[in-house]
């Protein structure tokens, strides 16, 4: 996982690199400099010679300079690499997502894929730029001061050995600790954030049934939660600072004592006691730092993980090799389809769907709530593969065709639709890129829109805010099937989608489409008789299986479901309003 | 209506700028904090006070450690141990007391942000609760859900990590620097000065870096806008084989916050080695400055006098370099927080009535008298000026004279609306989406208060009743059923809290639910998580009927209750309705006008105004609007 993340890194593999590199000599300055600093105070200071202490003082600014620059140029390098890591990572995810199918799609929710695309990608870039940097330093420093330290003097060195030794012990136990612990506040704080979720998409009903009290009393107990959770993960956290504290005290001490014993006996120099000082601080520090990599990386996993699992999501629905792209006519058979969603035989959404539709023909689809009309439609364009049996257009199986021709082929508004912000024009031009004026125009009168598109001032310049949510339900419906037909399809699939239309309009884009476009083969999805009463055949649905299949008085005559239905609507003369 | 609440959000946006003002909002929030934890706080800060001394003297011992006692004993003018020993006990003492202070600030600290969080949380959450239901509609529920994770996150680092770091750091900066003072004062202007280079160069690059981290968030908001709309429309996309064009703009926009995050980041860690390498410059000069001054022997300047001073300038250089980390972080902090309280400003709802709904029983003598007890009757509890208090028998009866409604002043959505509802009758309103039929029952239930004209609720102004007492008295179904987290039955419970067990099962009958639920892996304890996912349309229809019938209000609305589930499965759904509203007051907004035929009265509407008014007979024979809608596909066909 790691690995296939990583090599997201792309071409910023050089910066990736020079960050660290001009870190390590940076790193090596670093380390020079208190030793500049010992020889300063010992020959220079010590011994009241002024000209070693500004020959030794310049070398010094010198080095600085130098670590100075090292240090910027990593800086620059690690936010370059860490910057376009991440915006490889993103594109990398959403072209993953564009290629998904429908049953991709499925299994994330759009919140999750959103999530992923920001939050965790962000929280990778920051772990990612934090190793590169600090993964780096850190345990050159460690390692360079103590080298220093042990050619200064070994005791010294043992010391410091000792406090690496207790803090690397300390700081792991209370990371250990204290994981668990957040990971369970974390768990609770998703569960608090799912009721405040619950209770803004709720609260008309908390204020219908005044139940502004009892949420309150239900968010308290959640909160309470999370407050005793993050104490008790804190209860280790916060022993960080006193135990850094300590193991810095005592070296101290003990580094005073060693020191002046050393320093009496003449084996040590006051310089390099004051040395030995500032490198006890660079060993502690990089200590820190390791540990503070290690909670990154904790939260980070997570995120990874999350964004692997789409990375490495393969669509199932691609090309064969040759694929076929020219789709001759309209025509659509359905050869012992069974379909299930879960890809098991033993739960079937579809069962044994027989059906053979002449390329022009117009047929409705009628059918109760979870009857699969929807799936069914949805294996015309190859949404989804059949699990058995087989779906023929123009006498070719859907799936030895190229992909894109059959979309092209096959326009379906979807019942769940959605228009881009943008305007009309734009959202139009997602059926064809370069539809002109007329074509769009055109569109629009089949679908009944442009007599209220002539109403906004703007017209077909009239922007659509995101969602479509400045233009009405039925203004929706007629321009998604304007934009579906832009494309010129040869089978034009409508799943449900004229149910926020007057029934008069609806009957007009009816009588449209049909003299129209008269070559296309059209497939309606409707919950009204009306809608569909006109079309050369009617598909009865039932739990997944054709219970009829043909015109409206062959249904009324001979199936009891259609009869039903339509009593229900027509009989007890109901229509449908806007 | 749309534009309506751009507009309104606009204005709020402005609202937001305007108000910015750090100063007043670090008050408020130390406001809070010194309120619940004084105490804790006094002792938070004399333990920092204590903590910080202990890590100074121990600088300060350098000087001792080399002036008197290694000195001395090069000298051989002392030959003993003993001394040093004492001495370094002595720091030892300080020390591990230092070590001590700092676990009990932590401690204290921890309890403290922990504490004002929960407190700012719960506030936050009962304040929201108190505010009208136009707050909800004119802000995106993803900005306020951000005022519970991403605000109260930085808030958190802030409270618990800057702030005792912040005033640690201010500790550590006098005390550092008065005992420079103390040591010399030519070596503490040195100092001073490159304090001052410091805090400049800091500035500046935090002005760079902070310019670009402005642009980062701006282009990150901007992408996260495009990947939402794309992600929802995702599967468009793949039906208009569009995938190419959206990765397109993706790319562009990925490419624009790419760009801003490295110049926001290449400043930012820039930071700490210019301030590291200022830190070198500073040593040199006190070193150079210093050795001056020791060899020319000047105010009795030592060798462990350069040696603790320069410890102390490192030590200063590392708090200044800390501070700068801080800072970040503090303004990350301080805007969240400000966030949080434009919510906490925001105004209430507001109630003025007075008159209360409350259980009664009537007397053989036609008296009504306040029972304690749920008698099943319910009176209007009216206290008059003069002390004296009426009751008046709750039937459910609406009246409307001439109301007109706008959610704006500027826009009016209803005109003149006057209709009369008679105990048990049921109105019924039909019309084109947005002819304003949920306003109407909107403004019944007081989500909103009217313009002008008049509302009476069984002959009192509805202003005159306590809201809380109006709701309970109205219930209602609507389109798209909101399910709670919790079991089954707890969903049922919602209508009425202290419900039996037997009362759930009977209201569930009541709304033909019982069936399915029985037939749920756990029936009635079957849990329900994302409202309801797991439940198909019909179901969750049923449940909320079951809801509204437990809560046995003598009112109720339904707002197009049936419109999404099919015709078959209506007719499940429309028994349990139909039992519902027997001897009830109803509201019925609908789609399918066979729900609609059999109502009393039926209002069309259109553009906020009645337009027809009769029952379906009267208005088939009318020929008008109604009789279009209903007859329609007759027509055309």
């Amino acid at each position: 996982m790691i690995k296939k993340i990583a090599g997201y890194v792309g071409e910023y593999k050089k910066a990736a690199i020079l960050s660290p590199v001009f870190i390590i000599l940076e790193v090596i300055a670093d380390i020079i400099i208190p030793y500049l600093m010992a020889n300063m105070i010992d020959i220079g200071v010590g011994m009241g010679d002024m000209e070693y202490v500004y020959k030794s003082g310049l070398i010094m600014v010198g080095v600085s300079m130098l670590a100075l620059i090292f240090g910027v140029l990593s800086g620059r390098y690690a936010a370059r690499a860490s910057s376009g890591f991440a915006g490889n990572l993103r594109k990398g995810i959403y072209y993953n997502i564009q290629e998904f199918s429908f049953a991709n799609m499925d299994k994330y929710s759009t919140s999750g894929l959103i999530t992923r695309l920001t939050t965790d990608v962000t929280n990778v870039q920051n772990a990612f730029q934090m190793i590169i940097r600090v993964a780096v330093r850190a345990p050159i420093m460690l390692v360079a001061a103590m080298i220093m330290s042990f050619y200064i003097s070994r005791q010294a060195a043992l010391i410091f050995l000792g406090t690496i030794a207790f803090l690397g012990f300390a700081l792991y136990s209370i990371i250990m600790h204290a994981h668990p612990n957040f990971v369970k506040v974390f768990e609770k704080y998703d569960i608090l954030n799912a009721s405040v979720q619950e209770n803004l998409t709720g609260i008309r009903f908390v204020k219908a049934y005044v139940r502004e009290e009892h949420e309150v009393k239900k968010f308290k107990k959640a909160s309470e939660v999370i407050y005793q959770y993050f104490l008790k993960a804190l209860n280790y956290v916060i022993l960080n600072a006193p135990v850094m504290q300590f193991a810095m005290y005592t070296t101290v001490l003990l580094l005073s004592w060693l020191g002046a014993k050393q320093i009496v006996s003449d084996t040590m120099t006051t310089g390099q006691l004051m040395t030995l000082f500032t490198y006890s601080s660079i060993i502690l520090n990089s200590l820190m730092m390791l540990s503070m990599i290690f909670v990154m990386m904790i939260i980070a996993r997570p995120a990874m993980e999350r964004i692997g699992e789409v990375l490495v999501e393969k669509s199932d629905l691609t090309n064969r090799e040759n694929p076929v792209y020219e789709v001759k006519d309209g025509s659509i058979v359905f050869e012992h389809v069974n379909f299930s969603y879960a890809g098991k035989e033993d739960n079937l959404n579809l069962e044994n769907v027989n059906l053979t539709i002449r390329s022009g023909e117009t047929i409705g689809i009628i059918g109760g709530t979870g009857s699969a009309k929807t799936t069914l439609v949805q294996l015309i364009p190859r949404l989804y593969d059949v699990t058995g049996g087989s779906v023929k257009i123009g006498g070719v199986d859907v799936r030895d065709y190229d992909l894109k021709t059959l979309r092209d082929q096959v326009s379906m508004v979807l019942q769940k639709n959605v228009l881009f912000s943008g305007t009309i024009k734009e959202n139009l031009r997602w059926g064809n890129k370069y539809a002109s004026e007329e074509e769009i125009i055109e569109a629009c009168k089949l679908a009944q829109a442009s007599e209220f598109i002539d109403t906004f001032p703007q017209k077909y310049d009239t922007y659509i805010e995101q969602g479509g949510t400045n233009v009405s339900g039925g203004q929706k419906q007629r321009l998604t099937i304007a934009r579906a037909l832009l494309k010129k399809p040869k089978i034009l699939i409508m799943d449900d989608s004229t149910s926020a239309v007057d029934t008069k309009t609806d009957a007009l884009i009816q009588k449209a489409l049909k003299e129209s476009i008269p070559n296309t083969t059209k497939i309606i999805i409707a919950q009204r008789i009306s809608s569909v009463q006109e079309a050369d055949k009617i598909i009865v649905l039932d739990d997944g299986r054709v219970h009829g299949f043909g015109t409206h008085e062959e249904l009324l005559k001979n199936n009891d479901i259609y009869k039903e239905v339509f009593e229900s609507q027509v009989k007890g003369a109901d229509t449908d309003e806007e | 209506m749309k534009n309506r609440k751009a507009a309104i959000s606009d204005k709020a946006g402005e609202m937001k700028i305007a108000k910015t003002n750090p100063l007043i909002t670090t008050k408020r929030l130390l406001n809070i904090i010194l309120k619940e934890y004084k105490f804790y706080l006094f002792f938070v800060v004399i333990a920092i006070v204590l903590s910080s001394l202990a890590n100074l003297s121990g600088i300060l011992f350098l000087r001792v450690l080399f002036d008197d006692y290694i000195t001395p004993l090069l000298n051989k003018t002392e030959t003993s141990f003993v001394p040093l020993l004492k001495g370094i006990l002595t720091l030892a003492f300080i020390y591990y007391s230092g070590v001590l202070f700092t676990y009990i600030y932590n401690r204290m600290m921890m309890k403290v942000s922990q504490g004002t969080l929960k407190k700012i949380r719960d506030d936050m959450f009962t304040h929201m609760q108190t505010l009208p239901i136009k707050f909800f509609d004119t802000h995106a529920h993803g900005n306020i859900m951000s005022l519970y994770t991403n605000d109260t996150d930085t808030l958190r680092e802030m409270i618990s990590q800057s702030l005792p770091q912040l005033l640690a750091s201010i500790i550590t900066i006098i005390s550092v620097f008065v005992s420079m003072i103390v040591m010399n004062i030519p070596l503490t202007i040195v100092e001073i000065l490159m304090i001052i280079l410091m805090t400049m160069v800091t500035k500046k690059v935090a002005g760079k870096s902070g310019k670009h981290f402005m642009e980062q968030q701006k282009n990150l908001g901007i992408l996260n806008g495009y990947i939402e709309e794309m992600m929802e429309g995702q599967k468009v996309v793949k039906v208009f084989n569009y995938e190419e064009e959206s990765k397109e703009r993706f790319v562009q926009l990925n490419n624009n916050l790419r760009q801003s995050a490295y110049h926001a980041n290449k400043f930012a860690n820039s930071l700490m080695p210019i301030l590291g390498n200022i830190g070198y410059l500073n040593f040199v000069l006190v070193a150079v400055v210093g050795s001056l001054l020791a060899i020319n022997d000047v105010s009795g300047f030592t060798l462990g006098g350069i040696a603790a001073f320069l410890q102390l300038s490192r030590n200063l250089n590392g708090t200044v370099g800390q501070i700068s980390n801080q800072i970040n972080a503090v303004i990350m902090a301080l805007a969240g927080a400000e966030r949080i309280f434009i919510l906490m400003d925001e105004e209430p709802e507001t109630d003025d009535g007075y008159v209360k709904l409350v259980n009664a029983k009537i007397q053989d003598n036609g008296e009504i008298k306040e029972v304690p007890e749920r008698t099943g009757v319910w009176a209007w509890k009216h206290p008059h000026n003069d002390g004296r208090v009426s009751y008046k028998q709750m039937l459910g009866e609406v009246v409307f004279d001439n109301v007109d409604f706008g959610y704006s002043e500027e826009k009016t959505v209803l005109h003149n609306i006057s209709l009369y509802a008679k105990q048990g009758q049921k109105i019924a309103f039909v019309g084109a989406t947005g002819a304003g039929k949920t306003t109407i029952t909107n403004l019944i239930n007081r989500f909103y208060d009217i313009q002008d004209g008049k509302i009476k609720y069984d002959d009192i102004n509805i202003n005159k009743i306590k809201k809380a007492d109006l709701r309970k008295s109205l219930g209602i179904v609507l389109q798209d059923t909101h399910l709670f987290t919790g079991t089954v039955a707890d969903n049922i419970r919602y209508g009425k809290l202290d419900a039996t067990e037997e009362e759930v099962v009977a209201a569930a009958k009541l709304a033909n639910a019982d069936m399915f639920i029985r037939h749920l892996p756990e029936g009635y304890q079957t849990m329900i998580t994302g409202d309801g996912g797991n439940l198909s349309q019909g179901q969750r229809q049923l449940l909320a009927i079951a809801r509204a019938a437990i809560a046995d209000p003598p009112v109720l609305i339904l707002d197009e209750a049936t419109s999404s589930i099919d015709t078959r499965t209506e007719k499940i759904v429309q028994e349990g309705m139909d039992k519902l509203m027997e001897g009830r007051t109803v509201f019925v907004i609908a789609h399918r006008l066979s729900t609609v035929k059999n109502s009393d009265v039926i209002m069309v509407l259109e553009q906020g105004r009645v337009i027809e008014r009769g029952s379906h007979k009267e208005l088939i024979e009318k020929k008008g609007k109604y009789h279009q809608l209903y007859t329609g596909a007759f027509e055309l066909s």
